[in-house]
């Protein structure tokens, strides 16, 4: 019998098929058209959620810490990913007084000052460490990864656990929801960030320079009136955010691409969390779930490694919110509202809490469900009607937990201990 | 205890040579006296108080435990015997007075650095890590892992590893290695609780009814346990079963609401009647 913290992680099979599945299989029915791009891309966006999941399942399934602020990280990582997409996207917007391209979806919520009109519409300093793409990607990381060390710091050193931490948790997710719908923060109120479709990597890379980069681009193209994309009778730096073409976001082959990086990163985290809960670490963080007070007396000082799950659970949130925002395409802060963070903790319950795998199954079998469930079906004597959902949701919810209560991941288990060539059956704990 | 010396009772603080000097210790200063304490004993504790909603729950002025010690604790129901231990831990705060260990005030410092000092504690209920298994367990409680740093790349080492294989034989749990501690038996849980205590290497360990729950040869094993113990590390034993206490023969200690009612030998305290009258009730 293997010890037991690795019984908790995860035979290798199923992630085999899963790799075989995401890699191979998806990607061939969308080349010979049973899947249209738009389905994969939202089955690229679901994985995301399956990261913001595993994140969760790290924090709650191995330490114990509810949290329902996910959604909040998820959205730090979103928003961070969106201004670098609104700074290259689109031909929109203004040229500020700076020379800085207003990204149209700043400039029509734009908080003017009394007596202030569009001339005096200036892109915010925090927006533009956001042009570089490799910047944004660290920032998209370390800024939840900080406010998770700063709330967890705090609260979790003067030992605040438990459901008051829940509470806490939500309490933020509220705060931060509030703080994203005002327009005075400038980050484009409840309207969120949209209007970007190009994702231009190799632009993003050059310093810019706001003062000479429209002379340069409109000297070097010599006053060439066909580069005037936008067609509004001038050469500017709309045409040239143009003109330097990344990627478009509705190609699908960016968008298969996206796909795929998406699911490098669902496995990339995965053997991130598998690693950390297979490490002596992943001991400790198991000891603080089953009993936090006995650690003190062996010399362990818990809140470190809560501040340290919390804080690789807020970074996998914000990568999940950084992959998602290109494949959605837009980002309001409807995305952070309360109710979407306990959405998380149904998709790891559901899927089955304290495994890794449980949770990405989790996320998956929820937002495919959900996709199908939210349109209408008509079934002959019964029409299913989109309102239901929440009804269905919920009925799927109170099933599990009475029925599974390790999760449709124990269904998998079952299947595997009653079919598998290897009949053991794997020990749950 | 002043009041103990002026009516000729046995010594906690004192010893006969150094009378003259505990006798004018109120008029020495604290620095100097703490110096002596320190050198004499491993842990004491000075005026130790607790109330919890004005009930006084421990009351100790002066108590200290020697260097290399085996110290039984008794006392009915409520006396305060695990409330003391608390204090001594870190797990709960005093109200006034102070706790020293290794002549360092430890009265503030919070339990994961008292632990890191040396002292080790086991609960009154055996405290195991119920989803790990017996092996991991033991992992956890090996010294010198304890900060978060040294556990995400370090493995164990064949040292400790052997370490641990020594302390499972010894204590009959070989075979349950494994398996997750919530499967074993109240029995193989005291074990183990023990077992994570004596690996952990502490100075002074304070043992909450190890006996509770056992069986009686499980009991008198753990009783030669800690006689093996003792030659090398300091111990409170706190203790209900008479018969466990006597196998230990050691110097008893009886605590009765909240204060040290007697000390000496068991045989004494059986035929002391302010004793037996608190465990008797009046």
């Amino acid at each position: 019998m293997k010890p037991v913290a690795q019984q908790l992680v995860e035979s290798k099979r199923s992630l085999v098929l899963l790799a075989i599945f995401g890699f191979v299989i998806l990607p061939f029915l969308y080349l010979i058209d049973v899947l249209s791009i738009g389905q994969i891309n939202m089955i690229g966006r679901y994985m995301t959620f399956a990261i913001l999941a595993l994140g969760l399942d790290l924090l709650w399934g191995y330490v114990g810490i509810l949290s329902l602020c996910q959604c909040t990280f998820f959205c730090l990582g979103a928003y961070a990913m969106g201004m670098h997409l609104a700074h290259h996207g689109g031909p929109e917007g203004i040229i500020d007084a700076n020379g800085w391209k207003l990204p149209a979806c700043l400039f029509v919520v734009y908080p003017y000052d009394v007596g202030e009109s569009s001339g005096d519409a200036l892109v915010p300093f925090f927006w533009k460490p956001f042009w570089n793409l490799p910047l944004t990607i660290l920032l998209g990381l370390l800024i939840p990864a900080i406010c998770s060390f700063v709330l967890g710091y705090f609260v979790f050193r003067s030992r605040v656990r438990g459901v008051y931490f829940a509470i806490l948790s939500q309490a933020i997710a509220v705060a931060g929801w509030l703080v994203f719908c005002r327009n005075d923060v400038k980050l484009c109120g409840t309207n969120g960030l949209t209007r970007f479709d190009i994702i231009a990597p190799a632009e993003s890379l050059t310093t810019f320079h706001p003062e000479n980069a429209k002379d340069q681009w409109i000297n070097s193209h010599d006053g060439d009136m066909g580069q005037d994309l936008n067609a509004d009778g001038k050469l500017d730096q709309l045409d040239y955010s143009m003109a330097e073409v990344g990627f478009s976001l509705s190609e699908p082959n960016v968008q298969l691409s996206l796909y795929l990086l998406t699911l490098a990163c669902l496995f990339g985290s995965f053997f991130l969390c598998k690693w950390i809960v297979n490490s002596r670490l992943g001991r400790v963080l198991i000891a603080i779930r089953d009993d936090e007070s006995t650690l003190n007396f062996f010399g362990y000082k818990p809140y470190q490694y809560k501040i340290f799950a919390f804080c690789i659970a807020a970074a996998l949130a914000g990568l999940a919110g950084m992959l998602y925002i290109p494949q959605m395409k837009i980002i309001t802060p409807s995305n952070m509202e309360a109710v979407r963070s306990v959405l998380v903790v149904v998709w790891v319950a559901v899927g089955g809490r304290g495994t890794l795998r449980g949770a990405i199954l989790g996320a998956l079998t929820v937002n495919l469900l959900y996709n199908y469930l939210t349109s209408e079906h008509d079934y002959g004597l019964f029409s299913w009607s989109p309102d239901y959902w929440p009804i269905f949701l919920g009925v799927a919810f109170i099933l599990v937990v009475l029925y599974l209560p390790n999760g449709l991941i124990d269904v998998v288990d079952r299947l595997k201990a009653r079919f598998g060539k290897n009949s053991n059956p794997i020990e749950k704990v | 205890m002043i009041s103990e010396i002026e009516s000729g009772t046995d010594d906690c603080l004192v010893n006969k040579e150094n009378l003259a000097l505990e006798k004018y210790q109120d008029f020495l200063p604290s620095k100097i006296k703490r110096e002596i304490w320190s050198s004499k004993f491993l842990l004491f504790v000075e005026d130790l108080s607790v109330s919890f909603d004005g009930f006084k729950a421990v009351d100790i002025p002066q108590f200290g435990i020697k260097h290399g010690e085996l110290r039984v604790i008794i006392g009915p129901n409520g006396a305060g015997k695990t409330t003391f231990c608390d204090l001594v831990s870190g797990k709960t705060p005093p109200s006034t007075g102070k706790v020293y260990y290794d002549g360092k005030n430890i009265t503030q410092m919070d339990e994961s650095d008292i632990a890191l000092m040396g002292i080790g504690r086991k609960f009154q209920t055996p405290t195991v890590f119920d989803s790990l298994s017996t092996y991991e367990n033991l992992l956890l409680a090996l010294p010198g892992n304890q900060y978060w740093q040294d556990n995400l790349l370090r493995r164990e080492s064949k040292q400790e590893k052997n370490q641990i294989l020594e302390i499972l034989e010894k204590v009959n749990l070989s075979e349950c290695r494994d398996i997750a501690a919530k499967s074993l038996s109240h029995g193989q849980r005291q074990w183990l609780a023990i077992s994570a205590l004596i690996i952990s290497k502490p100075k002074l360990l304070l043992v909450d009814e190890p006996a509770a729950g056992l069986t009686d040869l499980e009991t008198e094993r753990t009783a030669d346990l800690l006689m093996e113990l003792a030659e090398d590390h300091t111990i409170v034993v706190i203790e209900h079963d008479m018969d466990f206490v006597r196998r230990l023969g050691q110097k008893v200690t009886v605590l009765n609401e909240g204060r040290v009612l007697a000390e000496g030998s068991l045989e004494e305290m059986e035929t002391n009647e302010e004793v037996m009258e608190a465990y008797l009730g009046r």
